[in-house]
C-alpha cells in the first residue's frame, strides 16, 4: 500500500497535497537535538566546560618532566669546585638547589619531603677531581615518586658529566671517556609532557562527547517517554537515529577543534602534521565513539545505567589503556593485547604522531583504518538492534 | 474484517517476563472498534490496556493471533499503521526542555504537515486546548493538565483518522478531565475521528459510545455502557439504618446471602442483589430503609467480576491491626491549626486548620500542587512547619516529632517496599526497623501474613507481586507496630475495583477499632467512603465538611444531584473566581 492511500479524508479535504517525507522529518528532528543541546546545561557542560577543565588540569597542572624540583646540596668542605658545580646546578631549571651544612641536616629534609633528592661532595672533592678516575659524588633521592626519583637521577648525572667536561675544557685537555654519549631527541626535544598530554586529551574529550553524552541523552528520551511518542509518528528508526547522529557529531566536532585551538594556542603544541588529515581521523573516531554511545543505549535505558556502562566501558579504557598517559609498550602483555579492543588507543596514537611527529603515513594509515572498523561495527549493531518496537 | 471496523484483533495474545514470572497480558482477544465514536478499552492496572495499545501502534509483536488498524497489519505493516493512526502513550513525549511552539513543530515535521496547512491547524489545536496564551512557554512549566493537552495537540497535528489514547486523565485533575473528555468528544462530532481511549476510571465508562472491558488480558464484555447497566436493572439499592454509621452498616450486609456487593457511598450504602429483587432478609431489622437505586456502570463491572453471586467471602476483622489506644473516641487524635509551610518564596500551605476525631477516616483531595503532600508530609514529622501548631497523638510535632511517628503508620503511594527481598523479609525488616524483636516480631509477622492473605506469597520477591498484593503488603508493613494513626497517600490509584473494595474493608475494620485514617486521593468514589472531607486548592482549605454537605452546597438549578465531582469542581472554580477578581 502506497503512503498516499493513507491520507486520511480529513487532511485531503484541508487543502493539503502532499505530506512531507525524509526531509522534513529530519530537518525537524535535527532542529529539535540543537534546541535541546542549546538549552540542556549538562550538554553544555559535558561538551564544553569539561574539555576546557581537562586541558587546563593536563595542560597546566599535570606535569609528568622535572621543573625546579628542590634537591639538597652537601659539600663536606666548601671548595671552589663544589661551588662551581653548585652554580651548575642552580643554573638548571630541572633543579631549585639548596645549599645545606650537613648530611643529617639534608637526611632531615628529605624525610620531610622538603627536597627530592640530596647531591653529597665529600670533603675531598677538589683533590679527588683532579686525579686519575675522577671524583666519586654521591645522589640520594626520594624514590616514593618513582618518575621523578630517576629523573632527579637522570639530570643530576647528567649536569655531572657536563660539568667534568666543561672543567676539562677549561684546563685545556679532554676528559676522557669510553664512549661518548649525545642523545638526541626527536619529536619532543624539549621533552613536555604537555606536548603528548594535551593532544591525547582530544581523544578522550571526544569519548566524552560521542559515547556518555550520547548514551546519556538517548536514555533520558527512554526514561521521559518520549522515544515511544516519536516511535509512533511516521519516523523510521534510521531517521530518529540519523538525527542524533549528525547533532552529537557537530558537537563532538566542536569539541575537538576547541581542543586542537587550545591546545595550539594556548599551550603552544606544534602542529606538524595535516591539520585535514587530523580532521579526518578525528570525524572517524568520532563516528566509532557515537557507535558506541548509541550501542550502549541499545542494551541500557536508564540515565543511570547507560552513565555507568558509559564510563567503564569508554571512558576509562580511552584514558587507562589509550596509551594517552601510560604507555602501551610498557604494560603487561595480556593489558597490551586487551587494548586492540579500546578504540581510543588508535586515535590516540593518530593524534600523537599528528601533532609531534607530522604526517607519518605508517601510523596513521592501519591505525584509521582500525577506527573505520570500529566505526563500522558499532554503528552496524546499532542499526542492527534498533528497531522500532519495545519488546 | 468487517465492513467499517478500524481496528481488529484476532485471537490477540501477548506475555512478558517479569522476573521469574511469566505474566500473560493478553491472553486471546477478539475485539472491533467502530468507526466516528468513542470506544472505551476499560479495565484496573495491569488488565492489558497499554500492552493492547501498543500492539496496535506496531510497538509490540503478538506472540498470538493478529491485530489490523484501517485495514493494515499492525505487526507486519507497522511503518504504514503508524503514519496513518494518531498514538498518545500514557506518559506522552513532550519534550520539556522545547517550548509549546516548538513541541508542535517537532511533531508537524514528524508528521509531515505541510507548511502551508499549519498556521490554521496550530490555532485550532491551541483554541481548542486552550494553550494559546502559552506557545512560548516551556512544556516542562506547564501543569499536568496543561502537559496532557499539549501532548494531545501533538498528537492531532495532522488529524488521524483513528485516535488511541491510553491512559489520557491519569494524573491530571478534575477540572482538566473534564477539557480533555470535553476536546475528545468534538473531534468525534465535528471530524469524525474513531477514538479507543483506555482507562481506569470506572466513570469514564459512562462517556464512551462502546466499552470493552479488559481484566486479567481477557474480555469480559463488550458493548454499550448503557446497555450493560440495563442488564443491573432492578438490582442496585441504596441502604441506610438511623444512627448507624454507613460504614458499619456496609459491613453488616456486605457478604450476606444475596448480596454481591456493597459499598459506602455517601449518604447510603449501595447494594447489588444477585435478583432483581429488594436485598432479602432485611426487613426484620429496625430502621433501616431500602430504596432502589438506578444502576450505574461500576455495578455492571463488579458484578461481572464477581460473576453475579454472593459471596462466602473471607471475613476481614483486622483485631490486632491497632493496640488498645483508650481515650474518648470523641477525642481529637489530630489536631492543626494555622499550618503554614514555605519553600522559597512559595507557599505550599498557606494556613490550614482542621481537627480529626479518633476512628474517624479523614479524606484530603485536591488537584496536583494543591498543598495535599506538603500537608501530609507535616504530619508525619517529615517536614517541619513553616508556622501555626501541630498536635497528632497529642504530642506536639514541633517538640517530639519521632515520639509522634512511633504512634503513627504511613503508606505510600509508590508502595516504598524493598523489590528485591521476599514478602517474608520486608515484613522482618519494617518490624525491626518499628523496633520489634524476639516472639513480638514472631506474631506480629504471622499476623500480617493471615491477615492480609499474603501467606502463599511468603517466599516471593515483592518486586514481582501483581499490583494488588504489593498493596496489601505496603499496608501490612505499615501496620506492623500497631500505629493509632494510619496515613495512606493515594492508596488505591491503580488496582481493580475488587482489590479496592477489599482494601477499604480493611480501612473500616482499622476505623472500627478506633484506627484513625487520613487519605488523600483524587479518586472521586473514594472519597465518598471518608467521613469527612477537606478539599484544597493552592495551599488552602476551600471546604471541609461530610461528602454529602458538599454535594448539598453545590446543589443548584441546573445540578439538582450533584456528585462530588461536580461540588469539587464547583468548589475549584469558586475559588478561581474569587482570586481573579
Amino acid at each position: 500500500m502506497s503512503k498516499a492511500n493513507l491520507k486520511p479524508p480529513q487532511v485531503a479535504a484541508a487543502g493539503n497535497k502532499e505530506r512531507g517525507g525524509a526531509g522534513m522529518r529530519l530537518g525537524g528532528l535535527l532542529r529539535k537535538e540543537f534546541l535541546q543541546i542549546v538549552r540542556d546545561p549538562s550538554s553544555i557542560a559535558i561538551a564544553f566546560v569539561m574539555p576546557i577543565f581537562l586541558l587546563v588540569l593536563f595542560g597546566y597542572g599535570v606535569s609528568l618532566d622535572a621543573d625546579h624540583v628542590p634537591v639538597a646540596v652537601v659539600a663536606a668542605a666548601p671548595s671552589q669546585d663544589s661551588a662551581d658545580f653548585l652554580a651548575v646546578l642552580q643554573g638548571s631549571h630541572y633543579f631549585a638547589a639548596r645549599p645545606m651544612a650537613s648530611m643529617p641536616a639534608a637526611e632531615q629534609a628529605l624525610r620531610q619531603g622538603e627536597v627530592s633528592g640530596i647531591v653529597r661532595l665529600r670533603s675531598d672533592f677538589s683533590r679527588q677531581m683532579r686525579q686519575a678516575g675522577g671524583a666519586p659524588i654521591q645522589v640520594v633521592v626520594d624514590g616514593v615518586d618513582a618518575n621523578t626519583a630517576r629523573l632527579v637521577e637522570g639530570y643530576v648525572d647528567g649536569a655531572w658529566s657536563t660539568w667534568l667536561a666543561a672543567q676539562a675544557a677549561r684546563r685545556g685537555g679532554t676528559l676522557q671517556m669510553p664512549v661518548d654519549l649525545q642523545p638526541r631527541i626527536w619529536f619532543n626535544g624539549e621533552l613536555k609532557s604537555r606536548n603528548y598530554l594535551v593532544p591525547g586529551l582530544v581523544a578522550i574529550i571526544m569519548t566524552l562527547i560521542g559515547a556518555l553524552l550520547t548514551a546519556l541523552v538517548m536514555a533520558r528520551e527512554w526514561e521521559r517517554g518520549t522515544m515511544e511518542a516519536l516511535m509512533v509518528t511516521p519516523a523510521s528508526m534510521s531517521e530518529v537515529l540519523l538525527g542524533k547522529l549528525a547533532a552529537y557529531f557537530a558537537l563532538g566536532t566542536g569539541g575537538m577543534l576547541l581542543s586542537v585551538g587550545l591546545a595550539a594556542w594556548l599551550f603552544d603544541v606544534p602542529l606538524r602534521g595535516s591539520f585535514w588529515i587530523l580532521w579526518g581521523c578525528s570525524s572517524l573516531f568520532l563516528l566509532a565513539a557515537l557507535g558506541m554511545g548509541l550501542t550502549i543505549s541499545t542494551l541500557a535505558r536508564s540515565q543511570f545505567v547507560a552513565g555507568q556502562i558509559a564510563i567503564i566501558a569508554t571512558f576509562l579504557p580511552a584514558f587507562l589503556l589509550s596509551g594517552f598517559i601510560f604507555d602501551i609498550g610498557s604494560m603487561p602483555p595480556v593489558v597490551q593485547f586487551i587494548t586492540h579492543l579500546v578504540v581510543a588507543r588508535y586515535f590516540v596514537a593518530i593524534v600523537q604522531t599528528l601533532f609531534l611527529a607530522g604526517n607519518v603515513w605508517a601510523v596513521i594509515l592501519p591505525n584509521a583504518l582500525a577506527l573505520a572498523v570500529m566505526a563500522a561495527i558499532f554503528l552496524g549493531i546499532t542499526w542492527r538492534k534498533s528497531r522500532k518496537r519495545l519488546d | 474484517m468487517p465492513a467499517g471496523a478500524v481496528l481488529e484483533a484476532c485471537g490477540l495474545g501477548k506475555s512478558f517476563q517479569v522476573g521469574k514470572r511469566v505474566v500473560t497480558a493478553l491472553g486471546g482477544v477478539d475485539l472491533q472498534v467502530r468507526p466516528g465514536a468513542v470506544t472505551g478499552l476499560i479495565g484496573p492496572d495491569g488488565a492489558g490496556k497499554t500492552t493492547f495499545m501498543r500492539l496496535a501502534a506496531g510497538l509490540l509483536v503478538p506472540d498470538a493471533g493478529s491485530i489490523h488498524v484501517l485495514g493494515l497489519d499492525s505487526t507486519h505493516d507497522a511503518l504504514a499503521v503508524q503514519a496513518a493512526l494518531g498514538y498518545m502513550p500514557q506518559r506522552f513525549g513532550l519534550y520539556e526542555d522545547l517550548t509549546v511552539q516548538e513541541n508542535l513543530d517537532l511533531y508537524a515535521d514528524l508528521q509531515g504537515v505541510p507548511r502551508a496547512a499549519r498556521g490554521a491547524r496550530y490555532a485550532e489545536l491551541m483554541h481548542m486546548t486552550g494553550l494559546a496564551a502559552f506557545t512560548r512557554r516551556l512544556a516542562g512549566r506547564l501543569s499536568g493538565g496543561m502537559k496532557q493537552k499539549l501532548g494531545l495537540a501533538c498528537t492531532l497535528v495532522r488529524a488521524p483518522r483513528l485516535l488511541l489514547l491510553d491512559e489520557p486523565t491519569v494524573g491530571v485533575d478534575p477540572v482538566s478531565r473534564r477539557e480533555l473528555w470535553a476536546i475528545v468528544d468534538r473531534l468525534v462530532q465535528n471530524e469524525g475521528m474513531s477514538v479507543l481511549l483506555a482507562t481506569a476510571y470506572l466513570d469514564e465508562a459512562e462517556r464512551c459510545a462502546e466499552v470493552i472491558l479488559l481484566h486479567d488480558g481477557r474480555i469480559l464484555d463488550q458493548g454499550s455502557p448503557a446497555a450493560m447497566s440495563a442488564r443491573m436493572a432492578g438490582r442496585t439499592w441504596a441502604a441506610a439504618q438511623r444512627g448507624t454509621r454507613q460504614r458499619e452498616l456496609q459491613a453488616q450486609l456486605d457478604g450476606r446471602p444475596g448480596i454481591v456487593d456493597a459499598l459506602v457511598q455517601g449518604e447510603h450504602v449501595r447494594l447489588i442483589t444477585t435478583a432483581a429483587a429488594p436485598p432479602q432478609g432485611l426487613a426484620g431489622e429496625p430502621d433501616i430503609v431500602v430504596r432502589a437505586l438506578p444502576p450505574r456502570f461500576e455495578d455492571a463491572f463488579v458484578d461481572l467480576l464477581r460473576g453475579g453471586r454472593d459471596r462466602q467471602m473471607h471475613r476481614v476483622d483486622m483485631s490486632g491491626g491497632t493496640r488498645d489506644a483508650g481515650g474518648d473516641a470523641r477525642d481529637p487524635v489530630i489536631r492543626v491549626a494555622g499550618a503554614k509551610r514555605r519553600f522559597g518564596d512559595f507557599w505550599a500551605v498557606a494556613g490550614v486548620d482542621f481537627e480529626i476525631r479518633r476512628g474517624e477516616v479523614f479524606g484530603l483531595l485536591g488537584a496536583n500542587g494543591a498543598g495535599k503532600t506538603t500537608t501530609f508530609r507535616m504530619l508525619c514529622g517529615l517536614l517541619p512547619a513553616s508556622a501555626g501548631h501541630l498536635d497528632v497523638a497529642g504530642v506536639d510535632l514541633r517538640r517530639a516529632a519521632s515520639k509522634a511517628r512511633a504512634r503513627i503508620g504511613y503508606m505510600s503511594q509508590k508502595f516504598s517496599l524493598y523489590g528485591n527481598l521476599s514478602v517474608a523479609q520486608n515484613l522482618d525488616f519494617f518490624a525491626s526497623a518499628y523496633g520489634l524483636d524476639g516472639p513480638q516480631r514472631r506474631q506480629r509477622i504471622e499476623w500480617a501474613l493471615a491477615e492480609f492473605a499474603l501467606g502463599a506469597a511468603g517466599d516471593q520477591l515483592s518486586g514481582d507481586l501483581p499490583l494488588g498484593y504489593k498493596q496489601r503488603l505496603a499496608m501490612a508493613c505499615a501496620l506492623m507496630h500497631r500505629p493509632e494513626i494510619l496515613f495512606l497517600d493515594e492508596p488505591t490509584s491503580g488496582v481493580d475495583p475488587i482489590a479496592r473494595r477489599e482494601f477499604w474493608q480493611r480501612i473500616n475494620a482499622l476505623a472500627r477499632q478506633g484506627v484513625t485514617v487520613m487519605v488523600t486521593t483524587h479518586f472521586m468514589e473514594e472519597a465518598e467512603y471518608c467521613d469527612r472531607l477537606a478539599i484544597m486548592a493552592a495551599g488552602r482549605i476551600l471546604a471541609l465538611d461530610e461528602p454529602a454537605a458538599l454535594k448539598a452546597a453545590a446543589r443548584s438549578a441546573e445540578q439538582p444531584e450533584p456528585t462530588l465531582e461536580d461540588a469539587f469542581i464547583r468548589l475549584i472554580e469558586a475559588a478561581a473566581v474569587a482570586e481573579a477578581a
